[in-house]
């Protein structure tokens, strides 16, 4: 974030210095539009907003940075599953090349792209980035032949959303976290065998006691002692993922800086695998503890089965909880830094000086909430961690 | 909205990257360094098992060395004791030998000296029996000379024998 803060800074300085420009202007939210919306765009007072969400969710290129109105960016292949075959494609295709304003792409009846200057009549499908509508940042199939006719907004000609693998920013960060994650572990691995029974050293002095921490403090205490080993190596590697991306997500370079521990689908993932392994080794008193709680008057079981509805839908929740808690402070902590950041533009807007003036300020809470946030990666590392263990332990547990 | 829909594209590639990293981490790199984790800290807790027994070992020694001195000093003093009185009872016993040696000397030098004595009288005994012997046949002699001859003779005889006594 500090880097986000100093570059962000630059770019203000340039602007407000040159005096060319306020605006700040986004990398996506133009679409095919009219000349005259067009020049407005580039004197649209900032989003403050637009330009937070924007740098939380996914995308399907890796925006780098914006200088005046040209923006540098690292196209993404983008993969779509039409029909029968795969359409790849670089997502530079969306961006037109004379205005840098992104337009949808028009596709023949054999998936092939037409260009620029192709023949827009064999036209059968297209696809868009949506800038809004409910399918907002992603892409959707549009009519074609609607789109040609007259040039309507794109979100009303929709249609539906196609299977789409594309490698966005979030899945090049993943890539990368995993690759970080890998070299540094291979390396440490490679400590513990080539000084067997020696005192750490380097990275592997830095990883041990958090791993030893993980192991001692997490799954011995709440999955016991007799049933830890087996779920141990899980319980590591969602802590070492979810720790290096919530860090990675701090730093504001490429490759880090994507919000991929803010992104409820890498949740998701994460509390599903947490449900499906509580879930396979659970043993019989977990279940009856579920559909027929001891301990419970009957007639809370018994003609309405109050007490098993509740039981089967906390089953649920926990994994539910799980992701909307490691989603929510992740993204959260992103949206206070990046508002913060907002605020010198926003005053900038006013007068350039008083944007320099709120920067210092700005730039000192971002700092302070940078800190903050880099405390918030260890404990939603380990709160995800640790209920991952105590449902596990709750499903192994021996009855009494 | 578009923040709380998860992309499909994303959660597939999760599945498979996650997967592979699960697979990855769960068979290489875990069991090497939960192994060598575990390795290690048992061999620490023997080393620190060795140690303390050794240090228990040590103490058995020294205490044992404590006793394995003692007995050497009262050995010690016991040995230096019977010196003593060894050395005592020679003093003594040549003392009481000196004191014997000097009385059966001195004794001795007493006898000789009698003894001396006695043979000195004996021979003066005899050497007086010897004069008068001699006086006698002189005196015999004398007589058949004249009669008062051998009474001046008689006493310068007798003034003679008087001064050899003396």
């Amino acid at each position: 974030m500090i880097l986000k803060q100093i570059r962000l800074l630059f770019i203000a300085l340039i602007i407000g210095g040159f005096g060319i420009n306020l605006s700040f202007s986004n990398p996506q939210h133009h679409g095919i539009e009219s000349e005259e919306e067009i020049e407005n765009a580039d004197k649209e007072a900032f989003n403050a907003g637009e330009m937070i969400i924007e740098h939380i969710i996914d995308s399907y290129e890796w925006h780098i940075m914006t200088i005046g109105n040209s923006h540098i960016t690292l196209p993404l292949p983008v993969i779509i599953y039409h029909e029968g075959s795969w359409i790849t494609f670089m997502s530079s295709a969306f961006v037109n090349h004379e205005t840098h304003h992104k337009q949808p792409i028009l596709f023949d009846e054999n998936g092939n792209m037409l260009g620029e200057h192709g023949n827009i009549d064999n036209a059968v499908f297209g696809l868009n980035i949506m800038k809004d509508g409910p399918h907002k940042g992603k892409i959707a199939y549009i009519h074609a032949d609607k789109y040609i006719q007259d040039h309507q907004i794109v979100e009303d000609i929709e249609a539906g959303l196609p299977i789409d693998i594309s490698i966005t920013k979030n899945v090049v960060a993943l890539w990368f976290s995993i690759f970080l994650m890998l070299w540094i572990f291979i390396s440490v691995a490679r400590g513990y065998k080539t000084r067997k029974g020696m005192a750490p050293k380097g990275i592997q002095s830095v990883m041990e006691p958090l791993i030893v921490f993980i192991r001692d403090d997490i799954a011995k205490s709440s999955i016991g002692e007799k049933k830890y080993e087996k779920y141990l190596p899980y319980l590591l590697t969602i802590f070492f993922f979810i720790f290096f991306n919530n860090i990675l997500g701090l730093i504001p370079i490429i490759p880090a800086g994507a919000n991929v521990t803010g992104n409820i689908a890498i949740t998701g993932v994460l509390a599903i695998l947490t449900f499906v392994i509580t879930s396979f080794s659970a043993n019989k008193s977990y279940w009856v503890h579920i559909v027929n709680t001891p301990g419970v008057p009957w007639w809370l079981k018994i003609p309405i089965p109050l007490m098993p509805i509740v039981e089967i839908m906390g089953l649920f929740t926990k994994p539910f909880v799980l992701m909307v808690r490691l989603f929510a402070n992740i993204t959260a902590g992103h949206i206070i830094i990046l508002g913060f950041i907002s605020l010198i533009f926003i005053f900038g807007a006013m007068n350039a000086y008083l944007g320099y003036g709120v920067s210092v300020v700005s730039i000192a809470f971002t700092l302070f909430l940078s800190l903050l946030e880099f405390l918030v990666a260890f404990i939603q590392a380990y709160v995800f961690t640790l209920l991952s263990a105590l449902y596990i332990g709750a499903a192994v547990e021996e009855s009494h | 909205m578009e923040l709380v829909s998860p992309g499909m594209g994303l959660i597939f590639w999760m599945l498979v990257s996650f997967g592979l990293l699960m697979f990855v981490t769960f068979k290489y790199i875990w069991p090497a360094i939960l192994g060598g984790l575990k390795e290690r800290e048992e061999e620490i807790a023997n080393s620190l098992d060795e140690a303390k027994n050794a240090r228990e070992e040590m103490k058995a020694l020294q205490s044992n060395n404590e006793v394995l001195i003692k007995e050497a000093k009262e050995q010690r003093d016991g040995i230096l004791k019977d010196a003593k009185a060894i050395k005592e009872e020679i003093l003594s016993a040549a003392k009481k030998q000196a004191v014997t040696e000097g009385q059966r000397l001195v004794e001795e030098a007493k006898k000789r000296i009698e003894q001396e004595k006695m043979a000195a009288i004996t021979e003066l005994k005899n050497e007086v029996a010897d004069l008068s012997i001699k006086v006698a046949e002189k005196l015999i002699k004398t007589e058949l000379e004249s009669k008062n001859k051998n009474k001046a003779l008689m006493d310068k005889l007798i003034k003679e024998a008087d001064k050899q006594l003396n």
